[in-house]
């Protein structure tokens, strides 16, 4: 039975003890007189903790001890591809010459950098059948943002100020309408039909000389592939609007099959999903964003381009509608090191492999689980990259939630699903186990979830109250929100005046 | 290749048998007919083979440990202690997803938690978030911030125009959907805010942004007034400052602050060719501000046996709750690299903080006194990191003359601000040694 650790471990400030230091800084290298004005001196306290090295390093440590990652099992989180980070990824991005190099270093000393930037975007290019990409989006989000920019500055650019609108389907990623929103559309939603994919009457009857584009991700949230895409990208064009791809699920199709050749306009890619990256517990990710060779000239500033006469890669400012800069600099470098190295190992075939075990992993678990008491399977049975059961019936029938089954999941040491996304199915449990792992852990998912269907007709408080065996129990979330303590100082102050017992 | 990332490969026609499939292909019947292609890649290939290949593309890259840089500008060379790089690769902890099952990810949660503290207690103000992409994406995001706080019967957001080219262009783009006005107010004689145009700018402001050393270097004196200007023309004021100099430089939260925005990167990581960074969003204790914040925020309750517990909270705001009317759409942060920030800072402590900032200060006053001897100082006053250097040469030919002697020079801004000459940004740092500067100058003297 799994066991996490339970450190009860203190806050590092509860850790502290005075004088104690955890690094020697260097001399300054002249003892030059310096004077601060004195409005601006330091007079507050500043309440940082004390502590030795090796009891930082026990303290965070046991911290990690307390969390679980892709190398402790499973984590089979929908529309987030926890595939396995490979270690060499890590080796190479830990070379010097990642580490030790300015973003303002004269181009002839950082010739290597730019050529893992102009490499990766070549294997993107041929990956989404786009023309172009910028690599600066620093994730997803910030790459959404930058296509719907794009596709702002192309309608304002073409004389149409009027298409304002955004399409989104009712099964999309929430960051969809909050990037168009960002980038001034108003949100325009278009609803599912029975199979869950996109209603191609609503959205026929959406479009207008208004229209600016749809943001679609193939296959959608519910895993199902979107067979209708070229009559979708059909009307959307036809329209006036754009085509956005939401690169968020492309796992699934990862080397079978181009988003450009799905008609896609605009692509944005995770590449700390869909290319092996670590998610580092909410970041570093990275966002690249790819576009047809009519909107080229809209990309952030600069691009990485390349010299073939004189052999020499270079910052290319030369984009002369660019929308601008979505974040400073050029994105998040070492994270596309780690994306080039696993290109190169995987190469044609093992991306193909890769899209492919996903798909049959995910059917394999589709097919095994069907039939279990409790748990439903809204819309068509063939799944892509993930599949969205529902716990419904379990709800209604023994008032065990999609939510307590994801925490007795994790009594068995395995990391829940998404649960209630995508919004259109009720009580949803959205499973993307990816392709690294391996049958038995399928297999021991699926058993999992058998297991918790029968303690909930059969026990369910069992299931009501988990999680048992994690770090901490069910923890209270409205609690947090209804008072909220979001620092050491707020604490302090609380527990101060007796508004916290714990 | 990489088929030893794959561990149902070999499994493959036993497994699509079981579930009544004869072949792959049937599991992408659901495609439209043509569109499955053939891709243009190259074949895979051994890790060994890969690991040549980049050690010998990377090793083109010159590193600032084999030519002295004086390059800053934005970006800085800081030593991270051995132990940070090791204890956030703990997987544990680097192949974790976003927490949203709290029970299982306590160590990501607390570690976040311990990040929004010290940078509370630094930056003076008790709520932080659990990062931004960076402090340009923070600033641009404090911007829409005041407008929302304004319901949008306000615009403008003022800030200075001795700003880094790369937070004014994130800026830019950011509040383009929004239309908000941005408005730069110049400096004056002494190189900082023009306190006469300020009051000008700020009519009807939305906002009012300002950082304790500017894009310069220079050390901007009158935080605190600019502030009171801000404040009483109903504008937020959103203070920015380099974590590093908190130690010794009062902390914006105690200079008026509404809102404070910094590089939490500049502690416990790398350059790394300019990012991943982590951008610091810190805002007062107000129901009003932090309803409007972006981003993850951890808080402290507790779990069913009334143990202390974290979890991502007041998710109200945020895109997969509120989708389109979030107040941001950020989703991904940069939480590892905000980890690896408060582990230098634990590090350091409040002592370490202060040592930190002081020899810092040292360093770049020496820089600039030895600057001086060859060159011209814009503006007279006490700077951090950063020092402009005017020269008479053109600067791409000084440049290139110090980068024939393995040196790399500064970051020339005459291209952003043309009315500075030829000025170049030159930088120091606590990793800055003395024959570095000493050798500089004296290439300095043959060339400039």
């Amino acid at each position: 039975m799994f066991r996490q650790a339970k450190w009860d471990e203190p806050l590092i400030f509860e850790l502290s003890r005075e004088g104690r230091v955890g690094y020697t800084l260097p001399k300054p290298i002249e003892d030059v007189d310096v004077e601060i004005p004195e409005k601006l001196k330091r007079k507050s306290t500043l309440n940082l903790p004390e502590l030795s090295e090796p009891e930082i390093v026990k303290h965070y440590t046991r911290l990690s001890e307390m969390n679980y990652g892709v190398d402790s099992g499973i984590y089979p989180l929908g529309s987030c591809t926890m595939k396995y980070n490979p270690k060499i990824n890590e080796e190479i991005a830990g070379h010097p010459g990642v580490a030790y190099i300015h973003p303002y270093q004269d181009e002839r000393t950082v010739q290597g950098a730019l050529r893992i930037m102009w490499e990766l975007e070549q294997w993107l290019k041929e990956i989404t059948g786009m023309d172009r990409f910028t690599l600066q989006p620093a994730a997803g989000a910030n790459g959404e943002f930058t296509g719907v920019s794009i596709i702002r500055a192309y309608h304002l650019d073409n004389g149409e100020p009027q298409r304002d609108e955004m399409l989104v389907p009712d099964s999309a990623h929430g960051t969809n309408p909050a990037s168009a929103a960002m980038a001034g559309f108003k949100v325009i939603e278009i609803p599912s039909n029975e199979n869950g994919t996109v209603d191609l009457e609503a959205l026929e009857n959406a479009v207008s000389e208004r229209t600016a584009g749809l943001m679609l991700t193939n296959p959608n949230t519910l895993g199902i592939f979107e067979d209708e895409i070229l009559e979708i990208a059909k009307i959307v064009h036809k329209a006036g609007g754009l085509l956005y791809y939401d690169g968020a699920n492309l796992n699934a199709v990862l080397g079978k099959v181009r988003p450009g050749d799905m008609g896609f306009d605009i692509v944005h890619l995770n590449l700390h999903k869909t290319f092996s990256t670590p998610h580092g517990g909410g970041g570093p990710g990275s966002g690249p964003v790819g576009v047809k060779d009519f909107l080229r000239d809209y990309l952030p500033v600069p691009l990485v381009s390349y010299d073939e006469e004189n052999d020499r890669y270079y910052l290319d400012y030369n984009v002369p509608k660019s929308i601008g800069k979505v974040k400073e600099l050029y994105g998040n470098f070492a994270v596309m090191v780690k994306a080039l190295v696993y290109l190169k190992i995987m190469g044609r075939e093992g991306l193909r492999n890769a899209s492919e075990m996903a798909v049959l992993n995910t059917n394999y678990l589709t097919r095994k689980l069907l039939g279990t008491r409790g748990y439903e399977l809204p819309g068509k049975k063939l799944r892509k990259h993930e599949v969205v059961f529902s716990a419904e019936p379990m709800k209604k029938e023994t008032g065990v939630t999609a939510m307590d089954v994801a925490k007795r999941l994790l009594d068995f040491g395995l990391h829940a699903p998404t649960v209630y996304f995508p919004l259109i199915v009720h009580e949803a449990l959205m499973i993307e186990p990816t392709e690294t792992v391996s049958r038995e852990e399928l297999d021991a998912y699926v058993e999992a979830l058998k297991r918790i269907s029968e303690e909930a007709y059969g026990n369910p408080e069992v299931v009501k109250s988990a999680p048992h065996n994690t770090a901490v129990r069910r923890i209270d979330d409205v609690l947090a929100a209804k008072k909220p303590v979001l620092s050491w100082r707020m604490y302090l102050e609380l527990k101060e005046k007796g508004e916290v017992d714990y | 290749m990489g088929r030893h990332y794959l561990p149902n490969l070999a499994q493959r026609e036993e497994m699509l048998k079981e579930i009544g499939f004869s072949s792959v292909e049937e599991l992408f019947a659901d495609v439209p007919k043509g569109m499955v292609k053939e891709f243009n890649l190259p074949e895979g290939k051994s890790e060994y083979e890969v690991f040549l290949e980049l050690n010998e593309v990377l090793s083109k890259n010159k590193t600032v440990l084999e030519m002295p840089s004086f390059l800053g500008a934005g970006t800085y060379f800081h030593y991270v202690p051995a132990h940070v790089k090791y204890l956030i690769e703990r997987s544990e902890f680097l192949t974790a997803y976003t927490p949203y099952q709290p029970e299982i990810s306590q160590g990501m949660l607390q570690a976040l938690f311990e990040y929004q503290s010290m940078m509370a207690e630094l930056y003076g103000l008790p709520v932080v978030n659990s990062s931004m992409y960076d402090w340009g994406t923070a600033i641009a995001e404090a911007a829409l911030m005041t407008v929302r706080l304004h319901r949008g019967r306000r615009k403008r957001f003022v800030i200075p125009k001795a700003i880094s080219p790369e937070k004014r262009a994130v800026i830019e783009t950011y509040t383009r959907g929004a239309n908000l006005e941005i408005v730069e107010v110049t400096w004056d004689e002494s190189g900082k805010i023009d306190i006469e145009k300020l009051k000008e700018a700020v009519e009807n402001a939305a906002g009012v942004y300002v950082e304790m050393a500017n894009f310069f270097g220079l050390v901007e004196e009158n935080v605190r007034e600019i502030g009171e200007i801000a404040k009483e023309a109903g504008a937020y004021f959103v203070v920015g400052a380099d974590p590093t100099m908190l130690g010794i430089f009062e902390a914006p939260g105690e200079l008026g602050a509404d809102i404070a925005v910094g590089e939490a990167s500049y502690l416990g990581n790398p350059m790394n060719f300019g990012g991943p960074r982590a951008g610091v969003f810190a805002v007062r204790d107000d129901k009003k501000l932090i309803r409007q914040m972006p981003g993850r925020i951890i808080g402290m309750t507790k779990d069913a046996d009334g143990k202390r517990a974290f979890v991502m909270t007041l998710q109200t705001r945020e895109q997969h709750i509120r989708r389109a009317k979030a107040t941001s759409n950020i989703c991904s942060n940069e939480a590892l690299v905000a980890v690896a920030s408060a582990i230098h800072l634990a590090s350091l402590g409040p002592k370490g903080l202060k040592e930190l900032g002081e020899v810092i200060l040292k360093n770049t006053a020496y820089l600039k006194r030895r600057l001086s001897e060859v060159a011209e100082i814009p503006f007279e006053g006490l700077y951090f990191k950063d020092v402009p250097a005017r020269f008479e040469r053109p600067y791409g030919e000084i440049h290139e003359a110090l980068l024939a002697r393995g040196i790399h020079g500064g970051y020339y801004i005459g291209e952003h601000f043309p009315e500075l000459g030829e000025t170049a940004l030159f930088s120091a740092t606590e990793t800055t040694r003395k024959e570095w500067v000493d050798a500089l100058i004296e290439a300095l003297k043959e060339v400039a």
